[in-house]
């Protein structure tokens, strides 16, 4: 994190920070336009089509009053003459110029409604692939909340960019070219005396503009510190109820509340200023075109259907300002999004994929399925706090290691670097002979599995659940992983069986059934190395005992790594490590530790008996 | 010639509420739990809301005076530009010599159009400042008796909802009851006003156009509450297919260690990009939907501005009508649009504010599940304080005040399934809950009394306890022991009521618990979880949660006796900030964190569940040491899986399938029940020979 000052605003480090230098403002803009210019790249056509649409719409708006003026302006030769015909091709012609204005928004805004939805779906996948590559280290720095709100509410302001926002906005500044140049066309000191307004207008927006950004931030802020506590209280209500926290919350949510009820007063007040504010500039430039456009027509300077040209047009002048501004606060939404999007999308997978992935050797047949682990020279280290200074071990294929030591020493470190959730800071770690780093994270993945007790169980059924350690499982492999790990008993007494739909977060399934479920994934995924970190801690001893036969039966031959702070489940084990403060301090079969009597392990081992009386 | 925006979306309505719009992934799709109250339409939900406008009546009538007079003055704008063009500057075409004249008569006229454009924006000014302070505290208000009546509801309630659907109730619909209310009434009285004054003032000017213009607006008027109603629809779809999207993203982000750890990347990816269609094929056809509206919207004026250009060229040459006249004509026609446009959308905004209604009160209506009496002003509040070091009074104050009505009967017995013994008669509450004292002083626990407790879900047939008789004597520590689902954590929770017990009492010394003021209740009675809820506050915040009162020193002896001392190696001490928005804690640092919790509430009853589950052997033996010292004062039912937790408890309850199978001591226990063996033994062969 300590790069030059502007590398350190790559990626989401800029994301906490209210106000930016001008210059890394600056490249943050870059940034996203960046990301927009390649989201668009494919759309090419596409835009030059909506661009089309949208000088068809605004050419044939910008006819329409001014073939009403010339209609009015034919009305005295119509006194005259008595003849319709002059004014009824007029009026063919203005019915010309609102159809093609008619058909071609139509057209631009269904294009753009369709090229939005196919940018921000692109977007959405990019981005959802992008976290899923990104390693479990950022997931935990930047949480899970955020990782939710950049792709839902970030990529909803975006995609109602596209859906409400930028064709009018196109349109806009279309229009306002336009008409600027059709009223100096009609009447040049009119049009210039009109346009005047446009001083104050630009003050106007200028201040509205900085300040709705400020005040709309604010809104963001206090509305996301209300939804938190919202969100906290109600996930923990029976704490905060059997513990009487009512009274405190209420108070706490009172104050967000408050913070979020200015906050949007604030908003609220802004536009209340500014939207009459450009109103009163139009209501002017009404005046003005009365006065000083009727004396020009009383000095015979212009006909009297440039007036009424120019007071049709005055709609869409200062109009679409008004929608622009109206629009202001979702483009800078969009603006802002774009830029923490394009920041995740900066931020380099810690644990990249290989470029060129190696291929793991095939194991001969009669070799049993587990494969060698090799740690060489690993350190590793969370921030400044080093957990393993320098770490070497071997792990033969098939082998079965027991992790013990105090909490603190490491073992959750080693299992997660052996799953590679993160990189060693220094050395490497090879599965038969192989780099992990090497590995595509397929291959990787089939290989080895780390269970822990962490038991997220997906809004699905529980056979899918289970299915999730190997998709292709037909329902049979399911049920049988299931049976082996003792899970069938409960999955029959609910209410669907195996397709049982499992609600919020695993619902109404208790801790210890939910780790069943996970252990039967990892019992469907057969991987050749399977890690345990506490994976059996949330379980009833009655229910530990039946996943620890079936552990035997689907380890053979198998590797893997079991850290347990019960002693029972390192029983299985031919091996067992003990660490202390990321060294190992002991290593050997656990009858040879025992029978020295002395040392750690001997020591956890009475105290463990001891527990059992 | 039209405003470019869906009618939903004209700046000068949408422009009350610029602030970003708060979407939240809420899919309603499950059921709630329990019958919710009968549910009432829309609109008379919608109605109900005025019981929040009512502190601003005063500033609606400001509102509707500003906007209807703001309203007058835009009308007369176009009649100014008639008497500019058929006074001064016809006549002065006409004839030359009346220019100067002309001229004067102009300027009046632009003094006119000044003064009428500016009174306008200041009105428009005054109704948009008034609103703005109104909705915002009308908001307020109404989201803070949603987060109180929600404290209110039970755990059960809690479960059943999904906490998205709770969110979005207090964010969105909120929001759209603010947008409605604050100037969505001010909107169809002005709109409608508007367009009898113009169709009025056409028909004057000329009867014949002002009939036939009428008759080109019904399509217009047609056309709008079509396109609402579909696109209405299609939001609404949009929106399910976008909490069906979210809930994807939360799940893959909730498990992507699972995700990672499987290797099933593809696989989330490849749901993921499913669902992202659907909403992007729904999109497509919304901004389909909206552009041939507003083909419509575009042409349907313009055709009507083309027939009375037309007819009134015609007009004009039969002397039928003045060129002002015509010119004010189109002006106003153009001016007829936005009236139109205003209603469509303010009817689907009033329809969305409806229903958003209905679904606030739902929540607002349902009355908690599980409520005490009410604290009665006479409780000597001494007599409540069983924890030292307690303030009396914050028990006393009931937190919240029941809502009007809520608290007259206590709701607390709903038709339970298993029918309860006890005649439902409302019984005076109870005052003062005796409290056993040891000799010494020091609260001794209370004596706790389980009869015929039995519970099931609401809608199950199958209960989850049945008949469960116990007794605990005061100080008496009891482990509960039992295969997983055998009903352990809910005979805790019945007897803090988080859960109601629905057949059988529990009574605390002496007291039926349902007697107990739940305030009350709960501060006799003090829980630690298996899964410790630990709230974004300071580490000291959130162990004193059950005694805020308790010095430091008192809470440094609770995480002492928990083993909780690393709390004093984070960066700010009992200062720092834990929990979701703070330092991320590893699961038996919560553990122990949630149990010092349970300590320094110092409660009459203790019920821990599993408390040490996640703590290491060597911990777990400290921990074990001093909970011994801590359950010497307080009565204490521990849901224990390890033998060495069993090691605290003076008796062992053992539960299977819901009933009480057997107790005694572990010693005896284990020498005389195969089944006890059976739970208690790590060995796994012990497991295989049974």
């Amino acid at each position: 994190m300590s790069q030059a000052a502007t590398q350190s605003w790559r990626g989401i480090a800029a994301e906490e920070v209210e106000e930016l230098p001008k210059g890394i403002a600056l490249i943050l803009r870059k940034r996203s336009r960046a990301l927009l210019g390649d989201l668009l790249r494919p759309h090419r056509a596409a835009v030059i089509w909506i661009g089309l649409l949208i000088l068809a719409a605004n050419l044939g708006a910008l006819a329409g009053p001014w073939l009403v003026g010339i209609g009015i302006d034919k009305i005295p030769a119509l006194l005259r003459t008595h003849d319709p015909v002059p004014i009824i091709i007029t009026v063919i012609e203005f019915g010309i110029a609102v159809t093609v204005q008619a058909f071609a928004s139509a057209g631009y805004i269904a294009a753009i409604g369709r090229m939005g939805g196919q940018v921000v779906l692109e977007l959405r996948s990019r981005l959802f692939a992008h976290f899923q590559a990104l390693p479990v280290s950022f997931h935990e720095r930047y949480t899970s909340g955020r990782v939710i709100s950049r792709q839902v509410s970030d990529i909803d302001s975006i995609s109602e960019l596209f859906d409400e926002g930028l064709g009018s906005l196109v349109s806009a500044a279309f229009s306002l070219v336009f008409v600027g140049t059709g009223m100096l066309l009609l009447d040049w000191p009119l049009a210039l005396a009109v346009m005047a307004g446009f001083i104050p207008l630009t003050w106007l927006t200028a201040w509205f503009r900085r300040e709705s950004a400020t005040a709309y931030r604010r809104t963001r802020e206090t509305i996301a510190l209300v939804i938190v506590h919202f969100v906290e209280t109600f996930n923990g209500i029976r704490a905060v109820q059997s513990f009487r926290r009512e009274p405190r919350n209420q108070e706490i949510f009172g104050d967000l509340n408050e913070g979020y009820a200015k906050a949007s007063r604030r908003s609220m007040q802004l536009v209340a200023i500014y939207f009459p504010g450009v109103n009163l500039v139009g209501n002017l430039a009404v005046a003005v075109v009365l006065l000083y456009g009727g004396i020009r027509v009383i000095d015979h300077a212009m006909p009297v259907g440039v007036l009424v040209t120019f007071l049709l047009y005055l709609r869409r002048f200062f109009e679409p300002l008004q929608d622009v501004s109206q629009f202001y606060s979702t483009f800078q939404s969009s603006a802002a999004a774009l830029e923490k999007l394009s920041g995740v999308l900066e931020e380099e997978p810690a644990v990249p994929e290989p470029v060129a992935p190696a291929r793991l050797p095939d194991r001969p047949e009669e070799a049993g399925r587990g494969r060698a682990l090799r740690v060489a020279g690993v350190r590793f280290g969370y921030r400044d706090q080093v957990v393993l200074p320098r770490l070497d071990l071997t792990i033969a294929a098939g082998q079965k290691v027991a992790l013990v030591g105090a909490t603190g020493a490491g073992k959750t470190t080693i299992a997660r670097l052996l799953a590679r959730f993160y990189d060693p800071d220094e050395g490497e770690i090879r599965l038969d002979g192989v780099d992990l780093r090497d590995l595509a994270d397929a291959d990787l993945r089939r290989e080895i599995v780390l269970i822990t007790q962490e038991n997220f169980l997906f809004s699905a059924s529980v056979a899918e659940n289970i299915a999730l350690g190997r998709p292709a499982a037909s329902r049979a492999e399911i049920e049988a992983a299931a049976e082996a790990v003792g899970a069938a008993g409960f999955i029959a007494d609910l209410p669907d069986g195996y397709d049982h739909q499992v609600g919020k977060r695993g619902g109404r399934l208790s801790a210890g059934q939910r780790q069943l479920i996970s252990f039967a994934r990892a019992f469907l995924a057969a991987p050749s190395v399977l890690l345990l970190d506490e994976a059996t801690a949330l379980l009833d001893l009655p229910s530990e005992r039946i996943v620890q036969q079936a552990l035997q039966t689907v380890l053979l031959g198998r590797t893997a790594v079991i850290i347990a702070h019960r002693l029972s489940t390192v029983q299985i084990a031919d091996r067992v490590l003990v660490l202390d403060h990321g060294e190992v301090i002991e290593d050997g079969s656990p009858s040879d530790l025992l029978a020295s009597g002395r040392g750690q392990y001997a020591d956890l081992h009475q105290q463990w008996l001891r527990s059992l009386a | 010639m039209t405003s470019h925006w869906p009618c939903g979306y004209h700046p000068a309505v949408t422009s009350p509420d610029a602030q970003p719009p708060v979407s939240i992934a809420a899919a309603d799709t499950i059921s709630p739990p329990r019958p919710a109250p009968a549910r009432q339409t829309p609109a008379a939900a919608l109605w109900r809301v005025r019981e929040y406008l009512r502190p601003y009546y005063r500033q609606l009538v400001i509102m509707l005076a500003a906007a209807l007079i703001a309203t007058g003055t835009e009308i007369v704008i176009p009649l100014l530009t008639k008497a500019a063009i058929d006074g001064p500057i016809s006549s002065a075409t006409r004839a030359g010599s009346a220019a100067a004249h002309g001229r004067a008569v102009l300027i009046w006229i632009g003094i006119g159009a000044i003064a009428l454009g500016s009174a306008e924006v200041g009105l428009s000014m005054i109704r948009r400042w008034v609103q703005a302070n109104a909705v915002a505290r009308l908001e307020q208000s109404m989201r803070d008796d949603l987060y109180a009546h929600l404290q209110r509801l039970e755990p059960g309630f809690h479960d059943a909802w999904q906490s998205g659907q709770l969110l979005s109730r207090a964010t969105t619909d909120l929001s759209a009851i603010r947008r409605f209310a604050g100037f969505g009434t001010i909107f169809i009285i002005t709109s409608a006003v508007s367009f009898g004054v113009i169709v009025t003032l056409l028909v004057i000017l000329n009867p014949l156009l002002g009939l036939i213009t009428a008759v080109l607006f019904m399509p217009v008027t047609w056309l709008c509450v079509r396109f609402e109603r579909r696109y209405r629809v299609l939001s609404r779809r949009v929106q399910d297919q976008q909490d069906d999207l979210a809930t994807s993203v939360e799940e893959a982000a909730a498990g992507i260690r699972i995700l990672k750890a499987l290797g099933r990347r593809d696989l989330a990816m490849a749901g993921h990009r499913q669902r992202a269609e659907i909403v992007y094929r729904t999109q497509v056809s919304k901004a389909e939907l909206r552009g041939k509206f507003w083909a419509g919207l575009d042409l349907l004026p313009n055709a009507a501005i083309a027939l009375i250009l037309l007819l009134g060229a015609i007009a004009v040459s039969q002397n039928a009508l003045t060129v002002g006249g015509l010119v004010a004509f189109i002006a106003l026609v153009l001016q007829l649009v936005w009236p139109i446009e205003a209603t469509g959308y303010i009817l689907a905004l009033g329809q969305e504010a409806a229903t958003a209604a209905q679904r606030v009160y739902e929540i607002l209506d349902t009355p908690p599940a599980i409520s005490g009496p009410p604290i009665a002003q006479a409780t000597a509040p001494g007599s409540l304080t069983t924890a030292p070091g307690t303030s009396a009074g914050n028990r006393a104050d009931d937190p919240i005040p029941p809502r009007a009505g809520a608290s007259a009967v206590p709701s607390a017995r709903r038709v339970p399934m298993v029918p309860v013994q006890r005649p439902p008669v409302q019984r005076p509450p109870v005052q003062r809950p005796p409290t056993q004292r040891a000799a010494d002083g020091a609260p001794a626990g209370g004596r706790l009394v389980l009869d015929h407790v039995g519970f099931a879900y609401p809608g199950s047939d199958r209960p989850v306890l049945r008949d469960v008789c116990l007794e605990l004597a005061p100080g008496e520590t009891v482990a509960l022991v039992g295969a997983t689902g055998s009903g352990k954590t809910t005979l805790l929770s019945l007897i803090a009521r988080l859960e109601d017990a629905t057949s059988g009492t529990i009574v605390l010394d002496g007291t039926d618990i349902r007697d107990l003021p739940l305030t009350v209740l709960r501060s006799l009675v003090a829980c630690a979880f298996e899964d410790p809820t630990l709230f974004s506050v300071s580490a000291r915040e959130n162990v004193a949660l059950g005694n805020p009162q308790a010095s430091d020193s008192a809470v440094r002896a609770a995480l002492a006796a928990a083993q909780a001392q690393f709390v004093e190696d984070l960066p700010w001490g009992l200062d720092t900030r834990i929990g979701e928005q703070g330092m991320s804690l590893s699961g038996g640092q919560r553990q122990r964190i949630a149990l010092a919790r349970a300590i320094l509430a110092s409660p009459s009853v203790l019920l821990l569940d599993d408390p040490l589950s996640a703590l290491d052997v060597h911990t777990e033996a400290k921990v074990t040491q001093a909970l011994g010292q801590v359950l010497s004062t307080s009565t204490a039912l521990i849901v224990a899986h390890r033998p060495s937790t069993v090691a605290l408890a003076d008796r062992v309850v053992v539960l299977e399938d819901g009933e009480i199978r057997t107790s005694g001591t572990h010693h005896e226990l284990l020498a005389s029940d195969a089944q006890y063996q059976h739970l208690m033994s790590s060995d796994a062969d012990t497991g295989a020979r049974r």
